[in-house]
């Protein structure tokens, strides 16, 4: 386990375009991260998500032997997947990313622009803070066996083990009643064309 | 059918059921009870010889009750499997044997009395729920005459006198006198779309407007002569050929109107019937006389669902159908692992929405076994077992079953079956479970972050991933403009937040805490979040005991959804950290200096309805009623969720 004196946490403070840089004073935030513990670099993109801003971060890493990485842009929900990925690429677990959320939870809610930039410096610190006790995960992997219980025999019921056993897989229908057919067994006729329902 | 019973990949278990269900994703051992037919199902050929010589005369279901069958009998001519059947419970050759004529009539010599319950386990990768639904049953609904009057039937009654298959072969009459009914009145919305719990569902029940008209369509094709009349509420006719369809049944010259009918009486003599509706269209009282009158039911969530819920630990919606796990992404997946759902036990669906869930759901399942490995996100839960004091607690917390625990053994994690909710983590107070990625160490070093320079000018927020932290997304995706003071940490689910969380924030200054997490039905987990209602009510009456106004914790339920929702839970939010001085503050350091770590409420107080006092911490109001542990909480007043409930005399 990585002790605290090896941290070397890398910010990327993205502009968004207007989208942050518009209500927030960017160049201020990413000062303000290189007075914060532990943090080696910063830098401020116009579009960290691009091509360009993923390169210099996976550059950075490389330069600076990063390892933990802080991006300031917008909520991981969009891009979570994406920086994980690209920091990957740099021969970084991807769990040793944090990202601060400086678009949806600050600049798109904030029109007053020292209210904002004081808010995102905050946010920045917070998750420069939780970065520190971020350590690389590995994913379990689990074995699948290759075959499907299938509950009820109704129409739905039997269109699943239909297309699962089609595919390939042993499929276990399992049916309380007698027979399979389900309420759809009863209907004489079906809509919207009037056909027979078995 | 057919082709589901002749497929070399599937094995049909019928007259079978479910009796448990364990394992995880890519695991699950399933142990199911396959019934005694007492027909050996792959040597009979159906013949019906056994048939003619049981004494045994039964309402047939399948006919719905409109004609008879026997006690050894086959479920419809078409049935998969085609064999014959004994239902147990009603045959006079089962213990003691005191008939047996069939068994001599079976040339075969199929029927064996002997033959006992089999249990079949199987291992499978993945499961798919399509138990269905059930139909509505309008014994309720006494003004329509469904048990008074012989000539009103439901749909899936008509369903049978109109089938070809049915008790009639297809020769339509009515069930009083056997007379062909020229006047057909149809009722809709029977038991669907009513507030009224005695009378019904809420929900449009979705089928049973096209039902009616296919119905009606088919009466105009076979019976041009027929005089059809259908009362609605609303036509629901959206999907793709159906308007098109109710326009054909209206230039055959069927009759829609508005209103439901009143009141429904029967001509003793003639067994017509006589209807008086308010034509809401024409804002007018009107009478007709039909010959028989059809209900259109609607649908409801099958009974036998439930066990099947519990064993598999899946949600529902308030309605009784299953939850999926996104209402729009994720419409076939459910919150457990490997487990998915078709069909109507979702919602209310015909036969082409069926289908076509059906095959999204073996798509999704057939991902899974292709790929034949699962990898399991990295944010499961750790015991630590030096730290733990075998209690158990953190097993009982799971609303997965993903934690094993044996008394005086520590607990272990089923990680496959770990969704990393985290709510054992926030269950054990011995600090002996560890979140992978979400860290108690992470969540401490950010509330140290937020509250280190100027705390009273901020609030500490725990925000779930799935609804409240996206909730705060879609505030600032649609710029709802609000007060800068929260300062969020995202957590997996609001089970996450171990009391001990807030409370070092308190004690760290901080003016107000606010935890946010889904609304009960929206659970990620299932009912993680029943668990932090338990813990905030535990901090509640640990604040005030404390000395502290149990006001400056605040609980809130947001859906992604909602941003205007978040605003204003911000705006009320930023209100009330306003209320707090730095002498306030100032005073809470030397209260919670020394005081230990509210726990939560224990089971016993929240296992039960019962009389209660409740007031909303946010603006102040007041009420009295009854407590329910699944009954989401919001104050009539203000919408907040922060609701503390006392025990009546308490």
């Amino acid at each position: 386990m990585l002790t605290k004196e090896d941290l070397r946490i890398g910010v990327f403070v993205c502009d968004c375009g207007s989208n942050i840089a518009g209500f927030v004073n960017t160049e201020t935030v990413r000062e303000f991260a290189e007075t914060l513990p532990d943090v080696v670099v910063s830098v401020k993109n116009k579009y960290t998500c691009s091509d360009p801003g993923q390169q210099e971060i996976q550059r950075t890493i490389f330069e600076k032997k990063l390892n933990r990485i802080v991006v300031a842009s917008c909520s991981p929900a969009s891009y979570e997947p994406i920086f994980r990925q690209c920091i990957q690429g740099a021969g970084l677990n991807p769990y040793l990313l944090e990202m601060a959320n400086l678009r949806e939870h600050c600049s798109w809610v904030t029109p007053d622009r020292e209210a904002a930039t004081w808010k995102a410096k905050d946010i920045l610190k917070v998750a420069v803070s939780r970065a520190r006790w971020l350590y690389p995960q590995d994913e379990e992997q689990i074995t699948v066996t290759d075959a499907a219980l299938v509950i009820g025999g109704g129409v739905a019921g039997m269109q699943a083990a239909l297309d699962l056993a089609d595919a390939g897989h042993q499929v276990y229908l399992v049916e309380q009643k007698p027979s399979i057919g389900g309420i759809m067994a009863q209907l004489d006729k079906v809509y919207p064309d009037i056909e027979c329902s078995i | 059918m057919m082709d589901v019973g002749r497929h070399p990949k599937i094995e049909l278990l019928t007259n079978a059921e479910l009796e448990d269900v364990s394992g995880y994703v890519g695991n699950f051992k399933a142990r199911i009870r396959k019934k005694a037919r007492y027909v050996n199902e792959a040597e009979c050929t159906a013949c019906g010889d056994c048939v003619s010589v049981c004494p045994v005369v039964l309402p047939d279901e399948y006919q719905m009750g409109l004609s008879s069958r026997r006690a050894i009998y086959i479920p419809f001519p078409q049935a998969v499997p085609s064999a014959y059947v004994v239902s147990a419970e009603d045959c006079l050759g089962l213990n003691p044997i005191a008939c047996g004529k069939c068994l001599e009539a079976c040339e075969k010599q199929c029927i064996n009395f002997d033959m006992k319950d089999e249990h079949i386990e199987v291992d499978v990768g993945a499961i798919i729920v399509a138990t269905g639904m059930d139909v509505y049953d309008p014994s309720a609904l006494d003004e329509y005459g469904y048990t008074r009057f012989t000539n009103v039937v439901t749909s899936l009654e008509f369903e049978r006198l109109i089938s070809t298959g049915g008790p009639l072969e297809g020769h339509l009459a009515r069930p009083s006198d056997l007379k062909r009914p020229r006047r057909i009145g149809f009722v809709q919305c029977v038991g669907s779309r009513t507030q009224d719990p005695q009378r019904g569902n809420p929900y449009c029940s979705n089928i049973c407007c096209m039902n009616t008209i296919k119905d009606a369509q088919y009466l105009m094709d076979n019976y041009p002569d027929s005089d059809i009349m259908v009362f609605y509420i609303d036509l629901r006719a959206y999907g793709k050929g159906f308007e098109e369809l109710l326009m054909r049944t209206r230039s055959r010259g069927v009759r829609y109107v508005r209103g439901l009918p009143g009141e429904v009486r029967e001509d003793a003599s003639s067994g017509n019937l006589l209807v008086t509706v308010e034509n809401t269209t024409d804002k007018r009282i009107e009478n007709y006389e039909f010959d028989m009158l059809v209900l259109a039911v609607g649908a409801t969530s099958a009974i036998a669902t439930e066990s099947i819920r519990q064993m598999v630990s899946l949600s529902k919606s308030p309605d009784g159908f299953l939850k999926e796990a996104h209402a729009k992404l994720r419409p076939v997946d459910t919150p457990t692992k490997g487990v998915f759902i078709a069909g109507a036990v979702e919602s209310p669906k015909d036969v082409r929405q069926s289908v076509t869930q059906a095959s999204a759901a073996s798509s999704r399942a057939s991902i899974l076994l292709n790929k034949g490995e699962f990898s399991v996100e990295a944010i499961t839960a750790v015991v630590f077992d030096e730290q733990c004091s075998k209690c158990g607690l953190c097993a009982r917390a799971c609303p997965f079953g993903a934690i094993t625990w044996q008394k005086k053994q520590a607990p272990k994690v089923i990680s496959a079956a770990c969704s990393g909710c985290g709510c054992c983590a926030a269950e054990c107070k011995y600090g002996a479970i560890g979140m992978r990625h979400f860290s108690d160490q992470a969540i401490y070093a950010q509330i140290d972050a937020i509250l280190e320079k100027d705390p009273h000018e901020k609030v500490v927020t725990f925000a779930c991933n799935w609804c409240s932290y996206a909730g705060a997304d879609t505030a600032g995706v649609s710029r709802m403009e609000y007060p800068p003071s929260a300062r969020i940490i995202r957590t997996m689910c609001s089970a996450r937040v171990n009391p001990e969380f807030v409370w070092y924030a308190f004690q760290k200054g901080a003016p107000v805490v606010l935890v946010s997490g889904c609304h009960y039905a929206d659970c990620h987990y299932i009912d993680a979040n029943r668990n932090t209602v338990r813990r905030v009510e535990g901090l509640w009456d640990g604040l005030e005991k404390s000395g502290i106004r149990p006001q400056r914790l605040l609980l809130e339920w947001c859906s992604a959804a909602e941003g205007l929702r978040w605003q204003a839970i911000m705006k009320e939010t930023d209100n009330k950290r306003k209320t707090v001085t730095r002498e306030e503050l100032e005073q809470t350091r030397t209260l919670l200096a020394k005081a230990r770590v509210p726990r939560p409420r224990t089971d016993k107080d929240i296992n039960e309805n019962q009389e209660a006092d409740f007031v909303c911490l946010r603006c102040g109001h007041s009420w009295a009623g009854i407590f329910n542990v699944e009954t989401e909480r919001t104050c009539a007043e203000c919408k907040s969720n922060s609701i503390r409930w006392l025990r009546k005399n308490a």
